[in-house]
């Protein structure tokens, strides 16, 4: 009796005990991400090396995610052409095709597909390689021969992320709104005009497109810091590699989404 | 020559991206230098707006000349003050010029017509169409026709 009653008090503590414990670790990682982000982005080394480390990332992160981007604002384009004038035809203002296509693309899906491409394709690979940096030492390496891994390693990569994000996602809508001119004009036989006026004359530069900029700006921030941070802090073998690369997908995704809300009730709210 | 050949591939990426911006603005957005297109201001006093705004387009015989800068309600006569920008190309409009509201296709926006009267003299910057028609309000049309006070 006594011995059962003892463990069950045991029990209990154990779990304040680990609950305590998630919480305090939970709130660690918090502020080391924020700290670690502090100093990377004002650790990019402005010199001539430091330029040529950036754009050796830029040219990994970004040149190197165009064919995905393209290929897939092409196809999500294209559909939406189709789906717009499967349902515009209804109402017998097919003309109409060419303002939603570029409402949607430039306002919402730009960004977030590109984001989101953006975290599986660039943002898990970051991940992998830094975790791999640091499992095989390389991290503390460079420490012990003066280098500060976060301005040579980290400051670059998060720049990287942070400026090709917006490019992608602009490169993702022009090429969305051309798939859609190409269903709808040329082949489902939209007036050409109508097409182009009648997106003109609802899509405004400040409000939409440099809205989605905004948007597109803010994801590149998030993604390449959470991908970053992930490698950067995970635990060193394989498994935790594995753990992580997971994560920064699985985070990067739940953040842009859960942002994309935030900023369209701020921008188109109305709020 | 490797490191060379990554940054022109950098910069080749950038401007594919600055000429998507500029596609984007141009030609998605229509973006044009129209806003700082010469223009004189002339108002107009209508009843019932039903929906014009700003940057609402102007037209004489169905061409753009101008857009709707601003929509205020005139506290004295209680209807709605629309001030025109009208480019400051097309300086021949006669003072009884008619102003109406009209609807483009069956469900579009609103947008100021403008026909020219018969008169010598000609609208000068700040001056005020008298001759107005509102817009057209299918909710009283059905009223009026439901009541009976129309004769089908």
């Amino acid at each position: 009796m006594f011995s059962i009653n003892q463990g069950w008090r045991y029990s209990v503590l154990d779990f304040i005990r680990k609950t305590g414990r998630t919480g305090l670790d939970y709130s660690s990682s918090v502020g080391r991400s924020g700290l670690f982000l502090l100093r990377a982005i004002s650790g990019l080394p402005l010199s001539l090396d430091g330029l040529s480390l950036l754009a050796t990332q830029i040219y990994k992160v970004g040149v190197l995610s165009l064919i995905i981007i393209v290929v897939s604002g092409l196809f999500i384009g294209m559909v939406l052409g189709l789906q717009g004038y499967n349902i515009l035809i209804d109402y017998g203002s097919e003309q109409a095709v060419g303002q939603m296509v570029a409402l949607t693309l430039v306002r919402e899906l730009g960004p977030v597909v590109t984001a989101l491409l953006f975290a599986g394709r660039a943002g898990s690979a970051l991940t992998a390689e830094i975790g791999l940096m640091k499992a095989t030492e390389q991290l503390s390496s460079m420490e012990m021969m003066g280098v500060d891994p976060l301005r040579r390693v980290i400051a670059p990569r998060l720049w990287a992320g942070f400026i090709s994000m917006p490019i992608l996602a602009i490169i993702f809508s022009s090429v969305g709104i051309f798939g859609g001119m190409l269903v709808s004009v040329d082949w489902l036989g939209v007036f050409e005009g109508a097409f182009w006026s009648n997106m003109q004359s609802s899509v405004d530069f400040s409000e939409d497109i440099l809205n989605g900029l905004i948007k597109a700006v803010v994801f590149g921030l998030v993604c390449s810091w959470i991908a970053v941070f992930q490698g950067y802090d995970l635990v060193p073998t394989s498994e935790g590699i594995g753990i992580a690369t997971t994560k920064t997908v699985v985070y990067s995704s739940l953040s842009v989404l859960s942002l994309d809300f935030l900023l369209t009730a701020v921008m188109f709210g109305g709020i | 020559m490797y490191q060379r050949s990554v940054e022109v591939a950098v910069g080749v990426f950038m401007l594919i991206g600055m000429a998507a911006l500029v596609f984007l603005a141009l030609k998605v957005s229509g973006l044009t230098t129209d806003s700082q297109k010469e223009s004189y201001k002339v108002y107009a006093q209508f009843d019932d707006l039903g929906g014009l705004s700003i940057r609402g387009r102007v037209s004489l015989a169905g061409v753009t000349v101008g857009r709707v800068s601003d929509v205020s309600l005139d506290k004295e006569s209680y209807s709605a003050l629309v001030e025109m920008e009208i480019y400051s190309d097309v300086d021949n409009l006669s003072t009884d010029t008619v102003a109406a509201i009209q609807t483009a296709g069956l469900l579009g926006d609103k947008y100021v017509a403008l026909s020219v009267g018969a008169d010598e003299e000609v609208l000068a910057d700040g001056d005020t169409i008298f001759d107005t028609q509102s817009a057209l309000n299918i909710e009283k049309l059905i009223g009026a026709f439901a009541s009976g006070q129309v004769d089908i």
